[in-house]
């Protein structure tokens, strides 16, 4: 299955792919909405966290882990792993924001959603037809959606 | 039959899935003994609390059974083990015969000898039944007590709460999740539940429910001398292994069904997980029973994976707690209460009172090995990185990681590659 | 581009024919057009003999040559005046499109001696990372005498811009400027020279070409000859637009002179002593466009560098600022927060995106004259015409006036 390897040599830390994400995310699809009113208003926020330390940067999404911590952790059956894709998939109307995903993530990939008791985590853009938003929008190939 | 599971909660759908990754043939036989598929237990509490209705309580869609191939005996409880024909006998008067036999059976709620618990309108809160009655309860009721101020105690007295009942939990150590909390992360959650009007009083348990000539129940004597008027009491103490079944069938059992690296128990072909198992911990090398949710799953995973014949080790249980206080969310992993006269562990504490907001770390020799969380919990993930993993903490790392700024950076660089780049090279 | 001066670039003054009715057109998307081309010294004649098989052999024996799909290669860039990830994607567009790049004279690597076969290691005045292995290393080894961008002078890399992996493959110490000396300093007359190009044939055991590469100074058409004689097979004439990661001001405006005239002579000269199959001369200095590379062939040249073009097509603004080595285009510089700004995947496209659309260019332009292979344009002065300039210049250049 395909998925978003970070690449932390060429990652510049310009943050395009949190726009792109939110942009993709948004309900206008505009990114200056998205980040303009969205974001405070809907608290539109992005599933992807750009760490930064010293002169390296790297950006980081859901992993759709083979054997996901979060499902493991999930109490009501909100995240659970998709057979026939192999993502780990996130039911908004199972969760009830308990946090355990937050909590259980080694990876920093799952994060609270800034006004509704739910979570935000990566679907790989399920739904948009080019693909991870995050992905197109690296301008240095730091971000690649391949299988390995 | 391949695959037979007693037992149908998160262990069980967790053994499943191990299965399922390997074998996908083989048909897997589950005997549970409540009614219901598997439920996501926690949910009693939302459900008791009016937050969510019956039909979100179940831990997989409705098709996940028929498309893993699984054969469910609901309403069914399992009466003996014959582990030497290799064969269970139900209460219905069947006798399955298993090649591979998982023990999921859980736990039981501990209720201690009080005097007067016998009777009516004392509950436990441990399962699906326990709640639909005490949510028919709680329409006629105005008070409750509940002893027990540990995980399920505190959930039970909140959703009695929400439905209108006016609750007092008794907690006998000195502060509430004593295992789980450290002073301080209980002083601010106790802090918002008396904000909102939840009573909680520590240091004191009950002595004796008293009732009434009828059997009618009055009140709550408590140890230290008062007396509370109460309709009903929930006894909300703790849980202990359900491992009878196990026992009398000469399985070695010590605090739990005790199980190997690779879930198995001593008797061929018969594995246990969950909150009935006594596993390896994670952190301490030993083997305890870590009644936590996602160690059920996970132990559950690890058995069903071995149950088909692969060779997985069980990486170790770790004690991780989620719980939100009406808006107050904590988290807590690892150890939390270190050993005060044990100089290998070094404690990094964060608190502002004002916001609510609190920050323990807990290391031992240069690991993070426990932290709690109150408030600001954004970053759990990245210090659950550290304890699961194990990783060495170096010095500046550590600086950063005390600040509240833990990050996959601080992850040795070939740590890093195997989690993000597994199996890639970059080229000339 | 390397030098702000307001000098005529006589490029822009020259314009090349096209067919009309005599000599039609060829349409380069319908015939083969050949622009390979071979550097090194060529035979007088060759001995073609009818074999055992029936089949003719060649029974002269040829001397080294560096092959090239297309004569347009990648200029001599240090590793330390630029960024690491350029040579890489230097290394992989060269080898991509069958031409090659010079590694200036900062050493090679050794993750890119795979890349050998397109790369020609430079021996420079400060002999920087020049050992056995080095020279064995390229398909052709280049002793560079002279640089267009500052004559007379040796190349330098400021102290600031020296990280570890610049300083190992280098061979000097972290944080010293790394200059080199103006001479080569066992170079004192043609005669040292000719000591050195054979010891260096001596060193690659005769496999690969030796070139010379000289800046474009006044009597260049007699120092030109002298190197041919030396026994070189490459002579690199490099004009003073060329560009430079750090050089004096006063010399980068005010010494060498331009290519195209510098190129012309060189051309005439070796052709008027009956040397010119000797060497072959590959032109440097400015070249911006695929127009100037085909001026430059039909000049004389058989093949040119590109320097400053490389480095605009992977996004340099030509701010003048290479020298304090914080390039915000991850360029000029090693430091890791900016280099990491050259992805060498990204910039390797961007260079074989380069050389192929320059290609094209030149197939049309080649169809255009009704010719179909760029041999046929090599020299061929008659090819280019001057608009506006003197009769003086025109002369140096061998070209006529437009309209004659």
């Amino acid at each position: 299955m395909k998925r978003v390897y970070p690449d932390k040599n060429y990652c510049i830390g310009c943050h395009l792919c949190e726009l792109a994400c939110i942009t993709a995310h948004s309900k206008s699809k505009d990114l200056i909405i998205a980040y303009r009113e969205e974001r405070g208003k809907d608290g539109l926020s992005p599933c992807k966290r750009v760490f930064e330390k010293g002169d390296t940067c790297v950006a980081i999404s859901c992993r759709h882990c083979d054997e996901p911590s979060c499902v493991a952790a999930c109490i009501s059956g909100g995240l659970h792993k998709d057979p026939e894709t192999g993502r780990t998939v996130y039911d908004r109307n199972k969760c009830v924001g308990c946090w355990s995903c937050l909590m259980a993530c080694p990876y920093g990939a799952i994060r609270r959603h800034p006004t509704e008791g739910k979570i935000v985590k990566c679907d790989l853009c399920d739904g948009r037809e080019e693909g991870p938003a995050c992905v197109a929008a690296c301008p240095n190939a730091a971000l690649k959606f391949e299988e390995r | 039959m391949k695959y037979v599971i007693i037992g149908n909660g998160v262990a069980s759908i967790g053994a499943i899935e191990g299965i399922r990754k390997v074998d996908t043939e083989n048909e897997i036989l589950v005997i549970g003994a409540e009614d219901s598929p598997a439920y996501g237990r926690p949910l009693i509490s939302y459900l008791l609390a009016g937050k969510i209705g019956p039909e979100r309580l179940a831990l997989r869609p409705k098709d996940f059974y028929g498309k893993s191939n699984v054969t469910l005996k609901l309403g069914t409880r399992v009466e003996s083990i014959d582990t030497k024909a290799q064969t269970v006998q139900t209460n219905k008067g069947e006798s399955i015969e298993y090649e591979n036999l998982l023990i999921a059976t859980g736990g039981i709620p501990f209720t201690p000898p009080i005097p007067g618990s016998e009777g009516k309108d004392v509950y436990n809160f441990t399962n699906l039944e326990h709640a639909q009655t005490l949510i028919s309860k709680a329409r006629n009721i105005k008070r409750a007590v509940v002893i027990g101020g540990g995980l399920i105690g505190l959930k039970a007295g909140e959703s009695l709460f929400d439905r209108g009942v006016d609750v007092t939990i008794l907690e006998l150590s000195p502060r509430i999740l004593s295992l789980a909390f450290d002073e301080n992360a209980a002083s601010l959650a106790g802090g918002r539940l008396a904000e909102v009007g939840l009573n909680v009083r520590c240091g004191v348990t009950a002595k004796e429910i008293q009732r009434d000539a009828d059997g009618e129940l009055k009140g709550v004597h408590l140890t230290d001398g008062d007396f509370l008027q109460t309709d009903v009491v929930v006894i909300a103490i703790g849980v202990i292994p359900n491992y009878n079944l196990a026992k009398e069938s000469d399985i070695a059992v010590d605090r739990g069904i005790k199980v190997d690296d690779h879930m198995r128990t001593s008797a061929k072909g018969v594995f246990a997980a969950g909150d009935v198992a006594q596993a390896k911990d994670l952190l301490f090398g030993d083997d305890r029973v870590i009644p936590i949710w996602t160690n059920a799953y996970n132990q559950g995973f690890c058995a069903g994976k071995n149950m088909t014949g692969t060779d997985i080790e069980f990486k170790g249980s770790l004690a991780m707690n989620s719980i939100s206080f009406y808006g107050l969310p904590t988290i807590s992993v690892g150890t939390v209460n270190p050993p005060k006269d044990d100089s290998s562990y070094e404690v990094a504490v964060h608190l502002d009172e004002k916001k609510k907001s609190y920050r323990k770390l807990v290391f031992q020799n240069d690991h993070l090995v426990g932290y709690v969380l109150v408030g600001d919990i954004d970053m759990a993930g990245m210090y659950t990185a550290f304890v699961k993993f194990q990783m060495a903490v170096p010095e500046d790392a550590k600086k950063q990681i005390m600040a509240g700024e833990p990050d996959v950076l601080m992850w040795p660089d070939d740590f890093f590659k195997e989690t993000w780049n597994p199996g890639w090279e970059e080229a000339d | 581009m390397g030098s702000p001066v307001d000098i005529p670039v006589y490029w822009d003054r020259m314009l090349l024919d096209a067919s009309q009715v005599t000599n039609p057109s060829i349409d380069p998307l319908r015939e083969p057009m050949e622009l390979k081309t071979f550097l090194g010294a060529k035979p007088k004649k060759v001995n073609i003999v009818t074999g055992k098989n029936g089949k003719p052999e060649l029974k002269t024996k040829l001397t080294p040559q560096l092959e090239l799909d297309i004569p347009i290669m990648f200029a001599a860039m240090s590793f330390g005046a630029i960024n690491f990830n350029l040579h890489r994607a230097m290394a992989r567009a060269a080898t991509a499109t069958g031409t090659a790049y010079n590694t200036g004279e900062g050493g090679l690597h050794k993750s890119l001696y795979k890349y050998g076969k397109n790369t020609i290691v430079q021996v420079a005045s400060g002999r920087f990372g020049v050992h056995l292995d080095y020279l064995k290393a390229g398909a052709g080894i280049e002793i560079k005498v002279g640089q267009g961008a500052k004559p007379g002078i040796g190349g330098h890399l400021p102290g600031e811009k020296i990280n570890d992996k610049v300083s190992e493959t280098r061979m000097v110490p972290i944080g010293s400027d790394a200059i080199s000396p103006a001479p080569h300093h066992d170079i004192y007359s043609i005669e040292d020279l000719l000591q050195l190009i054979y010891a260096l044939k001596e060193a690659s055991e005769y496999k690969v070409p030796i070139s010379v590469k000289i800046a474009a100074v006044h009597n260049v058409a007699a120092i030109a000859s002298g190197i041919a004689r030396a026994g070189a097979d490459i002579i690199t004439v490099d004009g003073m637009r060329g560009g430079t990661g750090a050089a004096p001001a006063m010399i980068r405006d005010n010494v060498g002179i331009p290519i195209e005239l510098a190129l012309a002579q060189v051309d005439q000269r070796l052709r008027d002593e009956g040397i010119r199959n000797n060497v072959s001369v590959v032109a440097a200095g400015g070249i911006r466009c695929a127009g100037d590379v085909i001026k430059a062939i039909a000049l004389g040249a058989d093949a040119v560098y590109i320097g400053t073009a490389t480095l605009i097509a992977v996004g340099c603004t030509i701010c003048g600022r290479c020298y304090t080595g914080k390039c915000p285009w991850g360029i000029a510089t090693n430091d890791p927060k900016l280099s990491k700004r050259q992805n060498p995947d990204i910039a390797a496209k961007k260079l074989t995106n380069l050389i192929r659309a320059w290609g094209h260019e030149i197939e049309e332009m080649l169809g255009g004259m009704g010719l179909n292979s760029i041999e046929s344009l090599r020299g061929n002065r008659d090819k280019l015409r001057g608009v506006g300039l003197s009769d003086t210049e025109l002369d140096i250049l061998g070209i006529k006036h437009a309209g004659r």
